[in-house]
């Protein structure tokens, strides 16, 4: 399966367009991403950046360029979805953990069905990742019991117990009170020091400087600009990209 | 008072269309001995219309779900195989679906070379299975299709099969949606099990229509039936009832 050369790039997508009907809602898209980089995509709304994010674990499907995955090329082969979807965890905005099942189930669910983990495995991998994202003692609760915050940090101890090689988060912290926001934050940063790579669609531009390796603006379905954080920041090259910052940095 | 006039005037109509012009209700009076033996006679098919019933109902639910997958699926053809079932099935009118069933089936398999004989028991069964398998899987296609996209997509990440998603995820969520219609549609069997009297069940119905001809008093034979399919129904009424009530409360447990 290892048929690409270049190895260092954990994520690589090349010249990648989709349409959805006429809508050509990806266009021309090239990113790569090494492993153990954090790179955080940012634009206006519609942009597109929730479809790359998706397409990088097939959960949308581009009908132009390559998408390389851990070196494996994701193609509509089921063999080669199912070889990149084990190594890439998936954070939703809207938490997306499954509501009949306690804490504890939704952690162990896909480790023992998908990679035939015992029981006793499975519960020892999900308590370990609970006390990581700090809330070992909400295990037995079902979660609807628990606030925006900690519903969102066990999502990402769901991802992290199928020990994946990349996480990518959608706007993990847009569906939170303000409240809520940082303790999530503080979960990826620390996960970002121990050298995960990540791809994080996010506004929260605090946590951008403390981690981004590469910062990504996107607009209309372009990348529009990509680069280190400092020359992001301060001395943006396009004009579209100057005026979504300002305009985000305002409040 | 306004019952009352009602109750009269329904009286007065039931007794007009009666074919004596006066009632008969000693042919199910229990204080009689040949009363008692016709009642006991009548509710001697209680047991057929059960038996048919629950069977039909447990193949429709199993065969709704084999009917709805692949409505679901993100391939056109498989969802237009299943379209085309619901869509046809759901058209056709019980009666001649049972004849089709009961005489036609087994014509069809004498020529491909089969014997396989089909009893009233089983033609009854089959046909109400089919009849209701369309209802049911538009009642799996709601319950299923009411589930957020979301929960499939984080079912996909950590990676479980279509199979396994549908399995520990989508379904146990769409159960509590699903199941209350589901009984509602049992007490649609039950009442379109009576058809199974002709073609010779020797169910409630047809207790009745064997007694009528004897005793030639169906306005109150058949009286009697209606109270009969009464009791069916408020039974899995009631049954449905505490169902919904324990779905409803089956969240946080
Ligand atoms: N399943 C879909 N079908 C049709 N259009 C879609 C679909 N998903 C997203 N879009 C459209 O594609 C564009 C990009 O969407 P998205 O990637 O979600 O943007 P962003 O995450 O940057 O807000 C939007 O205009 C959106 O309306
Ligand atoms: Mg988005």
């Amino acid at each position: 399966m290892k048929d690409h050369p270049a190895q260092d790039f954990a994520i690589e997508l090349v010249d990648v367009n989709k349409w959805f009907g006429d809508f050509h809602v990806l266009r021309n898209i090239n990113l790569s991403v090494r492993t153990g980089e954090k790179v955080v995509i940012c634009g206006p709304s519609g942009s597109g950046k929730s479809t790359v994010v998706r397409c990088i674990n097939r959960l949308e499907v581009h009908q132009q360029g390559t998408i390389h995955v851990d070196g494996i090329e994701l193609t509509a082969d089921p063999k080669s979805i199912h070889d990149i979807r084990a190594e890439v965890g998936m954070v939703f905005q809207q938490f997306n953990l499954f509501p009949h099942l306690t804490v504890l189930k939704n952690l162990i669910l896909g480790p023992m069905k998908a990679r035939g983990l015992s029981r006793q495995q499975a519960e020892k991998t999900a308590r370990h990742y609970l006390e990581r994202v700090k809330i070992p003692e909400q295990a037995d609760k079902k979660p609807g019991q628990l606030s925006g915050g900690q519903q969102q940090r066990v999502a990402i101890a769901r991802s992290l117990c199928m020990e994946p090689k990349v996480m990518l988060f959608d706007e993990p912290t847009s569906a939170l009170d303000p409240e809520m926001i940082s303790e999530v934050l503080d979960v990826m940063v620390e996960l970002a020091n121990e050298g995960m790579t990540m791809v994080v669609v996010t506004h929260e531009m605090g946590f951008a400087r403390k981690v981004a390796d590469k910062m990504v603006f996107m607009d209309a379905g372009e990348i529009v600009e990509q680069g280190k954080p400092d020359q992001f920041f301060n001395n943006p090259k396009s004009e579209r990209c100057r005026k979504f910052l300002s305009q985000i940095l305002q409040h | 008072m306004k019952k009352a006039a009602l109750l009269s005037l329904l009286f007065l109509v039931l007794s007009g269309c009666a074919s004596s012009s006066s009632w008969g209700w000693y042919v199910i009076d229990p204080r009689t001995k040949s009363g008692w033996i016709n009642i006991k006679f009548l509710v001697s098919g209680m047991g057929s219309t059960i038996q048919i019933s629950l069977i039909a109902a447990f193949i429709s639910i199993i065969l709704g779900l084999i009917i709805v997958l692949p409505g679901l699926s993100s391939r056109r053809w498989l969802r237009v195989i299943s379209r085309i079932y619901v869509e046809f099935v759901r058209a056709i009118p019980l009666l001649p679906m049972l004849f089709w069933v009961f005489y036609g089936l087994p014509l069809i398999f004498k020529s491909m070379g089969l014997n396989i004989p089909i009893d009233p028991f089983w033609g009854a069964i089959i046909t109400l299975a089919i009849s209701d398998s369309a209802f049911t899987a538009e009642i799996y296609r709601a319950g299923i299709q009411s589930i957020p996209k979301g929960q499939t997509e984080a079912a996909q990440t950590v990676g479980l099969s279509y199979a396994q998603s549908m399995r520990y995820v989508i379904l146990p969520q769409a159960v509590r949606l699903i199941l209350p219609p589901i009984a509602n549609q049992f007490i649609y069997i039950v009442k379109m099990s009576a058809f199974a009297s002709v073609i010779g069940m020797q169910e409630l119905t047809r207790r009745a229509n064997e007694l009528v001809v004897s005793e030639y008093r169906p306005l109150e034979i058949y009286s009697l039936l209606i109270v009969e399919y009464l009791v069916l129904v408020l039974v899995i009424s009631a049954g449905v009832r505490w169902l919904e009530r324990r779905m409803g409360t089956g969240d946080h447990r």
